[in-house]
């Protein structure tokens, strides 16, 4: 047990902590110009002249200054540079070399020579001579980073991004979530349902059925203007879209943090709905016996009872947001955020290591949300004792009306953004040609992985469920039911915890330098499927991990003892006794896993091969090449897919209860 | 006991593993190339098919993406490179790993009937060119009416402050095309004078984009009246019938070229070489001239579709080691004074 134990500790390692540890070393990898490493010889027509170093002449002809020698890996420095009197027609001869083995060197013809052997070239070609870099270690990096305003304004973007769609997401998800659990009004079950679809999307949809709805050839605009008439409803779209109240473009922050509040909506409606569902009826009987206004009875009744729960959902918000690489991608026009940076650094400028200075600072705030977080978690202690009686919600008119009324607002804002998408993608050509056509559906012509890309997705979604849910479920059964050896299995439950505060982006990147890298063993990982699976497995392990260490907790430690004392394998009860009654949670384990291995774009982006691309990136790309309404139809194809396994997931779980949860009723 | 059960876990694990690996590799019957490209991906099958005719032994194994995506994966794989051959990608691109010593100098059959232009200037060459992809504006004529823009016909145009707000171009730092625009106004107005036209232009600019083909889809979708891009991607959007226009610049256009080149270091040379030299026959520029108006062999391009007339001409003198070479400083110059700024409009 032990042994086996120590090999799921061993793929989190490998899976977890190496490649962040190699993505951090990255960042303090640095490029300088060593010219004191690079010698020339002149030869003016008598003779080759002495031998001059490139740092003491560049330093000499105020070219170059010792303190400006930073620079990146493709920073270039023409060797012209140090003879001011060069003329390319000039009959005078070059030599130049490398005075040790080792540095950066320079490029002759185009080709790096590293060697210490002379080169002989005409003005010519010398003209044409570049001195390269040379790979050091140190901070300098980080230094670059915070000089350069461009950079670093972003981590005042995202945090600002952040906190405003989390106050914005857990003010709005606590109203439903109070619609939900204290209101009798109708229609509960489907407002539950309707407020979860978000979580079935990628989250740059949520972006692109923004833009069909408020961006320049808007929806809402077009058919406000067939209603109302054009000249009615121009002024009033004028002084929306020119920010008479502020910046209203829709291509910016209002749209990051409308699209964000979309997306992490279900997220805070989940942990809130859990923690109102827990009051107990007798402090509110007490309050209405001393005759508080309802008002008092709000702020120090029900707030109190459900802070942890709004303090937790406020930081998984948090979390999702600054972490969050798609909507910013998509709708973000030219606001910088930290999540877009990375991607701009990698892909954009081939600036690695600056990727990696990005992403240790993108760690940085999430990993204060996820300490903060933890904390609060432990101080939340049971608010429901035995003797608690659970509060139910009387019948009042005029408060059921009203929230039926801000439900339904939500419910119409969510389900029409999906229907806008939907509907975005059967146009043949939006706005011009408004017929209806399957032509965005053509995937194999558009630019992302074609049709293979879906089929790779489900393929993916399904070994990701199988996978991890046999890692994550069989790995808490260890945390949680294994004896002995504590030290290990707190390690195990700190590694655990772990992935939440990771960005997708920066485990996609520590990936491409682990894995990749000509000496590690698993380099044949690298490319396939293989790699896709364990990064989202590793991705979303946490929250799969407590789901499993939740249900692993309500079962008797008794079983246990009995099977030991009967002499019988781990393996034996862990087989007939824990795996049956836990199949719930291990339903539940697997759906997860499932819908967010369909759903992720900002971890497998740096991973995906030409056999494995997969429908989710499809969105990013057919939206980065402009292919709008392509990106919608692969969406919403992902949407029906997840929402098929959902109801599937459902119709097992109710049939699976009939038939081994019986015991849970008596 | 214990043991046992562990061994069984173990067994049990190995297999699943063994399991996933044999989906994810699949078989393997000839010569199989993997071969890493920015081409279209609906150009990739017709390529593939193709080459196959001449060549039924080898197979292509296509690893495509966006310019900045294939660039960024090969610099990341400098060390343990997986690519045999790069066939479709920006030359400037390729001059950054034939700066790193990642490709293979060949000099395939047919060499002298390729225009100078397009092959590396040192013998043997490292790349090979195809074809050339062009700047150009597109303007969409429908919103360019109802916003009462002129039809612009110089990159100055761009800058009166008529089209404020109306013009939208990629962003150099994450787009090939972006920096081909940026270069090629610093070669054609000079270095102080390109950077006075885009201090002028920013000031007209809508947003920056990440691709290079998005301003002109966004211009054929009416988001944007006028995006600065390339030609055939303005061509593709009009077929599928959109109101556009494509604009030459007179002043001149940006120009880079696809090329194709050997990964120093394969383990199947004679079958790269063989895709290299089926590279630049006249066969293989004919296919690529049903997509691009310009191509590396001279004389056998037929008009195509759509695309605007004189762009060949229009073409300027273009420097891609000077692009290569200052690729890094120009980047830096042009995030201190345009992306510092790009903070929302109050």
């Amino acid at each position: 047990m032990r042994a086996y134990m120590l090999v799921i500790v061993l793929y989190l390692l490998i899976a977890l902590a190496f490649p962040l540890y190699v993505m951090l070393s990255k960042s303090f990898e640095t490029y300088a110009f060593r010219f004191d490493a690079v010698e020339f010889q002149v030869d003016r027509g008598e003779g080759w002249g002495e031998t001059l170093n490139a740092m003491a002449l560049g330093e000499g002809l105020g070219v170059v200054a010792p303190g400006a020698l930073v620079t990146t890996a493709d920073g270039r420095f023409p060797a012209t540079r140090f003879f001011p009197d060069f003329s390319f027609r000039a009959k005078t001869l070059y030599r130049i070399r490398n005075t040790k083995e080792g540095s950066g060197g320079f490029l002759v013809k185009g080709r790096p020579a590293t060697g210490t052997d002379w080169f002989e070239l005409t003005s010519g070609e010398f003209r044409r001579v570049q001195i390269r870099p040379t790979q050091a270690t140190g901070t300098g990096n980080y230094l670059s980073y915070f000089s350069t305003p461009a950079l670093f304004t972003s981590i005042h973007n995202s945090l600002m991004i952040a906190v405003i769609s989390t106050i914005v997401t857990v003010t709005l998800a606590f109203l439903y979530a109070y619609a939900l659990t204290r209101s009798c009004m109708r229609f509960k079950g489907a407002f539950k349902m309707i407020a979860m679809v978000p979580i079935l999307v990628p989250s740059l949809l949520a972006g692109i059925g923004l833009i069909y709805l408020f961006g320049k050839q808007s929806l809402v605009l077009k058919v406000a203007e067939w209603a109302f008439g054009e000249e009615t409803v121009a002024p009033w779209w004028d002084m929306l879209a020119n920010g008479a109240y502020g910046p209203s473009e829709i291509y910016g922050p209002t749209g990051i943090v409308i699209a964000s509040v979309f997306f992490t909506f279900p997220h805070a409606l989940i942990i809130i709905i859990t923690a109102l569902s827990i009051a107990d009826a007798r402090l509110y009987e007490a309050a209405v016996a001393l005759r508080a206004p309802k008002p008092r009875i709000f702020w120090t009744v029900t707030i109190p009872g459900a802070r942890y729960g709004l303090i937790s959902a406020a930081f998984v918000v948090f979390n999702l947001v600054i972490t969050d690489f798609g909507v910013p991608k998509v709708i973000g026009g030219q606001f910088n955020v930290l999540a877009v940076d990375i991607y701009k650094q990698v892909i954009g400028q081939q600036n690695f290591q600056m990727g990696a200075v990005v992403s240790v600072v993108l760690l940085i705030p999430a990993l204060i949300a996820f300490t903060v977080d933890r904390i609060v978690q432990k101080k939340q202690v049971a608010l429901l004792s035995a003797r608690a009686v659970p509060y139910e919600p009387k019948p009042s008119r005029r408060f059921d009306r009203a929230m039926f009324a801000y439900c339904c607002f939500v419910a119409f804002f969510v389900l029409g953004v999906l229907a806008v998408c939907q509907y975005a993608a059967l146009i043949k050509f939006w706005p011009y040609n408004l017929s209806l056509s399957l032509g965005n559906y053509n995937f194999d012509v558009m630019d992302g992985g074609g049709w293979d890309s879906y089929a790779n997705s489900v393929r993916m979604a399904f070994y990701t469920a199988v996978v991890g849910t046999f890692m994550v479920f069989t790995g808490a059964y260890m945390v949680e039911k294994g004896k002995g050896f504590n030290s290990g299995r707190t390690g195990f439950q700190f590694l655990a915890m772990m992935p939440m505060a990771i960005p997708g982006m920066v485990l996609g990147l520590a990936y491409i330098f682990f894995f990749n890298h000509p000496n590690n063993p698993l380099n044949f990982v690298y490319g396939t499927m293989g790699i896709l699976v364990i990064c989202t497995v590793t991705h979303f392990y946490t929250v799969s991990h407590l789901t499993a260490v939740t249900a692993l907790k309500q079962m008797d430690p008794e079983f246990e003892a009995v099977s030991q004392s009967l002499k019988q394998p781990f393996t034996k009860i862990f087989a007939r006794v824990t795996v049956p009654v836990c199949l719930p949670a291990i339903l539940d384990i697997s759906i997860y896993l499932f819908v967010n291995a369909m759903t992720t774009v900002s971890a497998v982006v740096f991973l995906y091969s030409p056999d494995t691309t997969l429908a989710s990136v499809a969105v990013l790309n057919m939206d980065d090449a402009g292919d709008i309404a392509p990106a919608a139809a692969m969406g919403m194809m992902i949407f029906y897919t997840n929402a098929g396994v959902r109801l599937l997931h459902a119709g097992l779980t109710r049939g699976l209860h009939r038939r081994t949860q019986a015991w849970r009723t008596r | 006991m214990k043991q046992g059960v562990f061994s069984q876990v173990f067994k049990g694990t190995v297999m699943a593993a063994a399991g996933l690996a044999f989906v994810a590799g699949g078989a393997v019957a000839k010569t199989e190339l993997t071969v890493y490209t920015a081409v279209e991906a609906e150009d990739l099958k017709r390529y593939a098919e193709a080459f196959n005719e001449d060549y039924p032994d080898i197979e292509i194994k296509w690893v495509r993406d966006s310019t900045g995506i294939v660039t960024a994966k090969l610099l990341a794989e400098k060390n343990n490179p997986q690519a045999d051959v790069v066939w479709g990608l920006a030359a400037t691109s390729l001059l950054l790993m034939k700066g790193e010593g990642m490709l293979e100098p060949y000099a395939p059959k047919g060499l002298d009937k390729l225009d100078p232009k397009f092959r590396d200037k040192d013998n043997p060459p490292s790349w090979t060119g195809m074809d050339a992809w062009v700047a150009s504006v597109c303007v969409n004529t429908v919103e360019a009416n109802k916003n009462k823009l002129p039809t612009p016909t110089s990159w100055k145009d761009l800058t009166k402050p008529v089209y404020k707000g109306h013009v939208a171009m990629p962003n150099p730092n994450s787009s090939g095309t972006g920096f081909l625009d940026v270069s090629s106004w610093l070669q054609i107005f000079g270095e102080k004078g390109g950077w006075e036209f885009m201090d002028a232009l920013h000031e007209n600019i809508s947003h920056y984009t990440h691709s290079g083909s998005k301003p002109c889809k966004q211009a054929a979708a009416g988001e944007v009246p006028i995006g600065v891009s390339f030609a055939f991607r303005g061509a593709k959007s009009k077929a599928a019938g959109a109101p556009l226009e494509i604009i030459v610049p007179k002043e001149g256009i940006g120009w880079d070229m696809e090329a194709t080149a050997i990964i120093a270091g394969t383990g199947k040379l004679e079958a790269a070489k063989n895709l290299v030299d089926w590279s630049i026959t006249e066969k293989a520029n004919k296919l690529y001239n049903e997509g691009y108006a310009v191509v590396a062999i001279p004389g056998i391009a037929k008009p195509v579709k759509y695309f605007p007339e004189g762009i060949t001409e229009a073409m300027i003198d273009n420097d891609f080691e000077f692009a290569a070479n200052n690729r890094k400083a120009i980047l830096a110059e042009w995030q201190k004074r345009y992306d510092g700024k790009s903070e929302p409009k109050n």
